[in-house]
């Protein structure tokens, strides 16, 4: 329960800075990114294994590298959207609302029974909806939120009803009893399609991904940026433990659905993604054909699919929040999130464009970036089914991603403008974040130790 | 002799390149880099030379073997065999001549020669990677810095050249990915080249693999009908680009044909010979044809290129030894030579500012060094004895004669015919260049610089030392090539 009560233990400070005098944003801010640094750093040691009360919460290892993944997205985004951040008039309330619903992640990853579960992903969902209606003056940003609570309590209910019909058909709501109970029952499988809905919402798969795009671009860059990867994230994680180890028996029932909805969510992603105009909704729907290739890597059903999984969410943490970062920056600075403004952007703006094209590459999967063994892992994992069909048409969708992240490199360097972005001042904290997120993206590849160790953690 | 130097060094130059602080810093590193990189070229020929003269038969020299991700199989396995050391050669070469070629680029110098440092790593650690992983990891590394190249510093219709590019040779390696990961799991979860060719891989998967991969590799060489990219692509580059691009680039697919698809699946390689052939010859016949349609110089060498890299596939479709020493003799002579096309039809463009044959002529009057030059590598490129064009093309057409059969024979003498083409395109545009009136906006140009004779000094020395003194490269190829065929149980 460390990494929970350091949670709260923030969020409690936070609402006690704010119910005291309150501080300046700045140094906010920057007490903040410290804290989340230290809760970082504090997340590799002091960690138990075991259950709590009852079955209902369990940790071990894996969880616990997990977690940290989660850790570090928050806190690079803190790193990265310090510019928004900084102007914001309700800061506390904002990174109250964020570590909720981290905790309610948190909780979620390490749930024992599904009535936990459920409880943790309401607690994981509901603070985004209002760190979506963050830009409290703009319209969007409403809408967004709008469509965001709606389509999450809509999925909520799915889920439920989903929850209610397995206790009718197996007796019991924990996942360690449930393997035993289930036998591929047709109404166990109805069941199982309920909760398979609920997390297809939330991890954008078609056809449950209409919300992505539009609450994506209504709401503030940083909690865009934590909905796609953080969010994204801790759901990947969740799913591929429920699928291998709670539902294992209906394994032959979920193999086809993955395949499908695999190819669905890549193609629809990738053709949606090609006709964007406004960065944010392009990365959205490049998000969503991210989702298609890690249920690649999660059709596999052995250790390789879960370490691949793991590996890739580490790398698409960094890939794109560096992405996000960049985004979020001239957004800020400058107001333009259309791609057509960001032609000419090289002139002015060498170092964002670099890392920009860095963190698409890696989301395109292109070496030397780390996003390439990503994608080729999960692919890899993928083809141990034999179903070379599948794979062919994931390796089709490997060039078409690549052909609209071309568009964005090819705005920046080639295409002229009169009247490019101009030259940004970056925040140096920022400035910091992008490079740490760029090392990452070089770096996390090479350093092979980090999926043996992920491998390694799978056993434990 | 340590294989790992070959990828650090074009590594460090890169880094260096990048961190220079004006463009003459950055020209006289990539210089350095590429020069040292030419010294270990020749060091790795001399040391492979005295290990096999001393009686080290082993097939692959100075091995190296790093695990990677052991949960995967993937070992950084390094190793070189004659093909490969040949190979080497060749690239360090070509990129030292681009290097002096593009001495005079004023846009963006230091990302320049980082992109170009960058493309030539990818070459090199293509040629000596024993891994199926890491080979595909050297082919793909190499997209990033093609795109910017052609996109940012190319001529013409640039973007549309550089996305159609990328996008083709994604293609390409997409189909070659598939293949791999196939390969992968038909033998037992193995990424290791060595060992995936002593398996005995059932036949029908091979036939499904086998094109995957061959067709995959052909796409970077060319083969017809996936050869749209060459024209546009090769046209639109910076002139190093395009002399990368057209020798050593189109050579990654050959060498990649050869090393993977036929000496992994030989069985798949006796299957589909005769559609190997018949595509090989159709990119022969097809590219000499559409040469003599072009106007423009750029055109007329990469159309030309699509013949002549028709010549490799030709070889390696035939699958006897000659033909096959043939093929690897061709990616060489042809990578020289149409470096050297390249590289002055970029030296006669900077001057006159234009490439199509017709708004030129007469420039031997005020050109001397750079039209002789320009006729020496036509001259090669027609098969001349003397020059490398005419020793590999022979082999070839010795080694396709040896099969005896009716379909072998014709495809050979239609491969031989398409010579008569190449002179036809080849004397006319050197002659409409060269010689006859020249128009009084010419008269004012200069001649080769000093980094442009040097470079074009460096390709012919190696177009001359394979046309002369064939033996060494015959002796340096052939005892690879014998034990791919080997496999296969050819003449």
């Amino acid at each position: 329960m460390k990494s929970e009560l350091m949670i709260t233990l923030i969020i409690f400070i936070l609402l006690f800075i704010k119910l005291s005098k309150g501080m300046k944003n700045e140094s906010l801010l920057l007490l903040i990114q410290f804290v989340l640094l230290g809760n970082f750093i504090l997340g590799f040691s002091f960690n138990k294994e075991g259950s709590l009360f009852g079955d209902m919460f369990y940790n071990t290892e894996m969880i616990v590298f997990q977690k940290n993944i989660l850790i570090l997205g928050a806190y690079l985004i803190s790193l990265l959207c310090a510019d928004w951040l900084k102007k914001t008039p309700h800061l506390p309330e904002f990174f109250m609302l964020m570590l909720s619903a981290l905790l309610g992640m948190f909780f979620m990853i390490s749930s024992g029974n599904l009535l936990m579960f459920y409880l943790s992903l309401e607690l994981a969902s509901i603070p985004v909806a209002a760190m979506a209606n963050f830009d409290l003056d703009k319209k969007r940003s409403s809408e967004g939120a709008m469509k965001m609570i709606l389509s999450s309590a809509f999925s909520s209910g799915i889920l439920l009803f989903g929850i209610s019909l397995i206790y009718g058909a197996t007796g019991t709501i924990s996942f360690a009893a449930l393997p035993s109970q289930l036998d591929g029952s047709s109404f166990q499988v109805l069941a199982f399609i309920f909760l398979f809905a609920a997390f297809a919402f939330k991890l954008s798969i078609v056809p449950f991904h209409f919300w992505t795009a539009d609450v994506y671009e209504g709401s503030p860059v940083a909690a865009t940026s934590f909905l796609s990867v953080i969010s994204k994230g801790s759901i990947a994680f969740v799913f591929i433990s429920a699928l291998y180890n709670v539902f294992q028996p209906l394994h032959n029932v979920w193999y086809t659905m993955l395949v499908i909805l695999s190819i669905a969510t890549m193609v629809i992603g990738n053709l949606f993604a090609l006709r964007q105009q406004n960065i944010k909704r392009f990365l959205a729907f490049s998000s969503i054909a991210q989702v298609g290739f890690i249920l690649v890597g999660m059709s596999s059903n052995d250790n390789a699919g879960i370490t691949s999984v793991v590996y890739f969410i580490l790398i698409y943490v960094f890939s794109n929040l560096a992405a996000f970062g960049v985004a979020s920056v001239i957004a800020e600075k400058t107001g333009i999130e259309d791609i057509d403004d960001y032609k000419g952007l090289y002139k002015t703006n060498p170092f964002l464009s670099w890392i920009l094209t860095l963190a698409l590459f890696s989301l395109a999967g292109i070496p030397p970036t780390a996003g390439f063994f990503g994608k080729l892992f999960l692919i890899t994992a993928g083809a141990g089914k034999a179903n070379y069909g599948f794979i062919i048409v994931v390796a089709l969708n490997l060039i078409i991603s690549l052909y609209y992240y071309l568009r964005i490199v090819r705005a920046m360097f080639m295409d002229k403008n009169e009247q490019p972005v101009e030259k940004i001042n970056i925040n140096p904290v920022t400035k910091f974040g992008l490079i740490l997120c760029a090392v990452g993206v070089v770096l996390v590849g090479f350093l092979s130790w980090i999926y043996d160790y992920i491998q390694f953690l799978i056993k434990s | 002799m340590n294989l790992l130097l070959i990828i650090l060094i074009p590594l460090l130059t890169a880094v260096a390149a990048l961190l220079s602080r004006n463009k003459q810093q950055v020209r006289w590193v990539s210089l350095a880099g590429s020069a040292a990189q030419l010294v270990l070229a020749f060091m790795l020929l001399f040391a492979f030379q005295n290990e096999r003269v001393g009686g080290n038969n082993i097939q692959m020299l100075f091995e190296q073997n790093y695990s990677l991700f052991p949960a995967w199989h993937i070992n950084i396995h390094l190793g070189v065999d004659g093909i490969s050391v040949a190979m080497i050669l060749l690239t360090a070469f070509v990129v030292v001549a681009g290097v002096l070629v593009s001495w005079n680029i004023e846009k963006m110098t230091k990302e320049f020669y980082f992109l170009l440092i960058l493309l030539t790593l990818g070459a090199y650690g293509f040629f000596i990677s024993l891994d199926l992983f890491i080979l595909f990891f050297f082919l793909e590394i190499a997209v990033i810095p093609k795109y910017l190249l052609i996109g940012i510093w190319g001529s013409g219709k640039k973007e549309y050249s550089a996305n159609k590019l990328a996008l083709m040779l994604m293609g390409g390696s997409a189909l070659v990915l598939v293949g791999i990961l196939g390969l992968y799991f038909s033998s037992g979860h193995s990424f290791d080249l060595l060992s995936l060719s002593k398996l005995n891989i059932p036949v029908e998967t091979q036939r499904i693999i086998f094109p995957l991969l061959f067709v995959g590799f052909g796409v970077f060489t060319a083969l017809f009908p996936f050869h749209t990219w060459v024209p546009d692509g090769h046209s639109s580059a910076p002139t190093a680009g395009s002399m990368f691009l057209a020798g050593i680039s189109m050579k990654l697919g050959g060498y990649g044909c050869l090393r993977v698809a036929t000496y992994i699946l030989p069985e798949g390689a006796k299957e589909y010979s005769t559609l190997i052939i018949v595509l090989a010859s159709i990119a022969i016949l097809y590219g000499a044809f559409a040469t003599m349609m072009q106007k423009d110089l750029k055109y007329i060498n990469a159309y030309s290129s699509i013949s002549h890299c028709g010549f490799v596939l030709l070889g390696i479709g035939m699958l006897t030894k000659t033909a096959f020493t043939g093929a690897v003799m061709q990616m060489v002579s042809h990578g020289l030579m149409t470096a050297l096309f390249f590289a002055v039809i970029g030296m006669i463009y900077e001057r006159t500012h234009t490439r199509q044959v017709s708004e030129m002529g007469g420039l031997m009057k005020v050109m001397p060094f750079i039209t002789t030059v320009f006729f020496i590598v036509g001259l090669c490129s027609l098969g001349l004895p003397g020059l490398s064009g005419f020793i590999a093309e022979m082999t070839v057409f010795m080694g396709s004669w040896e099969n005896t059969d009716m379909f072998h024979r014709i495809a050979t003498i239609i491969a031989c015919m398409s010579i008569v083409v190449t002179a036809v395109y080849i004397l006319r545009a050197v002659g409409q260049v060269a010689m006859g009136p020249l128009k009084e906006s010419f008269s004012g140009l200069t001649d080769a610089t000093w980094n442009e004779r040097m470079a074009a000094a460096i390709l012919l020395i190696g177009i001359l030392a394979i046309g002369i003194i064939p033996r060494w490269l015959n002796d340096l190829i052939r005892p690879a090539s014998e034990i791919i065929m080997n496999k296969i149980g050819a003449k």
